[in-house]
């Protein structure tokens, strides 16, 4: 069980977030982080360290809590007791758009296409660039055209190409892209390979290692363990609705995180 | 970007439900092909899969034209009856324009026909003397803003009471009917044909007034200037710097359609259908007017972020949300700019008729304008579709109209056979659809 009494309230940077090599600061820590929808109690005390740099797995079983985990740090519900540091620093996310701020950006299972534009207008949906009232297609073109090419997404054949006509992948990819463009510092993914064949997940997996690199802090949520051991540094359990295990990826196996999320606890 | 042939792509559509050649046919050719030859060559692989364009239409207006000649016994193509024809498609044209606005929401503007008839009933009552006598441009003015006002309530009933567009249109076609039948009152009519009247004189020069021959060279001279100018520098400045840009050679071609096509159209209005005493030639005024509009709406829905987000809307309307799009206001703005063309339609209508009255038949202008929308290749399941479609869809829907009646078809078989090449046209658009991916959000 985790929700240890003394990870109430950390003092930035010290002995709270033992599990992260020491001298860093985790980019995201969550601490004690309870969320309950009428009876439901869909999180309970959960502690939870996202550093920069390192991808962070969190696997659970369906109804584990994962996506609420997920949308607690994306602003989307606000947890009911607990609290949120970033970088150190108790902030409050009142929606999407402070998570964004923060550089908190979240690629859902379904991607947010749409599907009639082209792969640049996808990425900027939302945040488009003008140009004395006119849009600035240059200017976005030549961006989109960079940040793929920074993420090593070089299968496309245009990038002015419909999404429609893109591969699942590629979709993943340029969903992805889309999220990092905006100087983001922590990108949760959402079941990024669920959908996907052999060759596509490879090329997704290297692409969650491509943003690691870049000295992103990745959480890949997935019950997909054979992904999770192939990019994870750390993991981290939830087991209905608690956190019953984190740590190095290199201190699980697969045996013990199938035992962590289908009974809360293994026997090592 | 990288224009290799891509191995991971490739192999992995294998393992999904898309047939492989997919991601070659619904990727437009101009932006792939590097020289004209592979333009061609990937268009001629993109209509093979389904994914047609503009083509269907194209030939379809050849093979009205040619039956149409054949059977009017070359009455149909004569410049005089191509005039007409001009004239007649102007009114279906912006009708299309205004439900291409509500078609690319994946929404419908059942009312715009009768905002269209409240329109020409605004305008040609505010010009009557004895009567309010307004200077011509408030009395358009007026009836534009009355139409928009209209298109923005429907807008925000569906936007913000999220209530069914067709049922709210519908309600509202059956409104702006009354409101119409109310306002031309017991005379029923009123017209707009006084020449001695300044106001209502320019009103109905609007479609029958003749640019001068000359100005109308030069005009177009002036004009396909610009456009080759403007063509040329937006598609080589985006070659040059290393953006994705059609190939140089289909730069040339679709400045050489666009003069050709130009051309023609002078030509034909330049000859004098008048007779050796009463000359009567030029291109009416009609016709650059509304290819300003045109122009205005293509820039709006291209170039700017309503158009942009319009078409996000239509194509996936939960990742417009998630980017932060409000899309009530977008559909509240695109409903009112629906009106507001509807009521521009109206103009053109009292302007071509010289005048108004309680006959006009909305509900079946409406269903035209639809039609001119959906035979141009505007989707009916929204994001897919072009404000300029409407100009060949209501060409085709002008032609069936001015053909059947040169022939003097009884209008009941002119309804049938506007339905059959409706039926076909959203045919077409389905078929389409089903062939390649566009529109649908669930596969991944």
């Amino acid at each position: 069980m985790s929700s240890a009494p003394g990870s109430e309230s950390p003092t930035p940077g010290a002995p709270g977030s033992a599990l992260v090599s020491p001298g860093t600061q985790p980019l995201l820590q969550l601490r004690g982080v309870d969320k309950h929808f009428g009876a439901v109690q869909a999180l309970y005390h959960v502690d939870l360290d996202l550093p920069a740099a390192q991808v962070t797995a969190l696997c659970g079983d369906n109804g584990a809590g994962k996506s609420v985990l997920t949308r607690c740090i994306a602003g989307i519900h606000q947890p009911d007791r607990g609290e949120i540091l970033w970088s150190g620093k108790q902030v409050h996310l009142r929606g999407p758009r402070d998570a964004a701020d923060l550089g908190i950006e979240v690629v859902y299972q379904d991607l947010a296409l749409a599907d009639n534009l082209d792969i640049v207008q996808n990425m900027f949906l939302g945040r488009e660039r003008v140009h004395r009232g006119l849009l600035n297609e240059d200017s976005m073109e030549r961006a989109a055209a960079e940040t793929l090419r920074n993420l090593k997404v070089t299968t496309v054949r245009s990038i002015r190409q419909p999404v429609a006509s893109l591969s699942g992948g590629q979709r993943q990819a340029v969903a992805v892209a889309k999220a990092v463009m905006w100087n983001s510092k922590l990108v949760l993914l959402d079941e990024p390979t669920a959908a996907l064949g052999v060759v596509q997940t490879r090329m997704v997996l290297d692409l969650v290692r491509t943003l690691r690199d870049h000295g992103l802090g990745v959480m890949l949520v997935s019950h997909n363990l054979n992904d999770v051991f192939q990019v994870a540094d750390r993991i981290a359990v939830l087991h209905l609705g608690r956190k019953v295990a984190e740590g190095p990826a290199a201190d699980f196996d697969l045996q013990s995180v199938v035992e962590y999320m289908t009974t809360g606890s293994a026997h090592r | 970007m990288a224009k290799v042939e891509d191995e991971v792509g490739r192999t992995a559509l294998d393992d999904e439900v898309e047939p492989t050649a997919a991601a070659e046919i619904a990727a437009p050719p101009e932006i792939l092909a590097e020289s004209l030859g592979q333009y061609v060559r990937a268009w001629g692989r993109r209509v093979a899969g389904g994914e047609s364009g503009a083509l269907p239409v194209v030939f379809a207006l050849v093979i009205i034209a040619v039956a149409f000649e054949i059977w009017t016994q070359g009455l149909f193509l004569s410049p005089q009856n191509l005039v007409n024809l001009f004239i007649e498609s102007m009114v279906f044209m912006t009708l299309g324009m205004a439900e291409i606005f509500v078609l690319l929401l994946g929404e419908i503007d059942l009312s715009a026909g009768y905002i269209l008839a409240v329109s020409a009933g605004v305008a040609g009552l505010l010009v009557q003397k004895p009567g309010p006598d307004w200077p011509w441009w408030l009395a358009i003015v007026t009836a534009l803003v009355c139409s928009g006002v209209t298109g923005a309530v429907w807008g925000l009933l569906v936007s913000k009471l999220h209530l069914p567009s067709f049922v709210v249109t519908l309600a509202g076609l059956l409104i702006m009917w009354g409101v119409m039948l109310v306002m031309l009152g017991n005379a029923g009519e009123v017209s707009v044909a006084s020449r001695i009247l300044v106001n209502q004189h320019v009103l109905y020069q609007i479609v029958w007034g003749n640019i001068p021959p000359v100005a109308g060279w030069v005009g177009l001279a002036v004009l396909s200037l610009l456009f080759a100018g403007f063509t040329i520098s937006r598609d080589f400045g985006r070659r040059r710097k290393g953006l994705v840009a059609p190939p140089p050679g289909l730069t040339i071609l679709k400045i050489a359609f666009f003069v050709a096509a130009g051309i023609a159209v002078v030509a034909v209005c330049n000859v004098n259908r008048g007779s050796a005493v009463v000359v009567l030639a030029g291109v009416p005024w009609v016709v650059p007017i509304v290819l300003v509009v045109l122009l205005l709406w293509v820039v709006l829905l291209q170039r700017t972020k309503f158009g942009r987000y319009v078409y996000a809307i239509g194509g996936n309307p939960d990742a417009a949300r998630r980017a932060g799009i409000s899309l009530a206001t977008v559909r509240t703005w695109a409903f009112a700019l629906a009106g507001v063309t509807a009521g521009f339609s109206g103009i053109l209508y009292l302007s071509w008729q010289g005048g108004t009255s309680t006959n006009v038949n909305g509900g079946q202008y409406v269903l035209y304008g639809v039609a001119a929308a959906v035979i141009g290749g505007t989707s009916l399941f929204g994001g897919r579709g072009k404000i300029a479609q409407a100009v060949l869809g209501g060409l085709v829907i002008g032609a069936i109209y001015n053909g059947l009646y040169l022939q003097g078809v009884q209008v009941q078989w002119q309804l049938i056979a506007t339905g059959l090449v409706l039926v076909g046209a959203v045919l077409v658009d389905t078929l389409s659809r089903r062939g390649t991916l566009s529109g649908s959000a669930t596969r991944i």
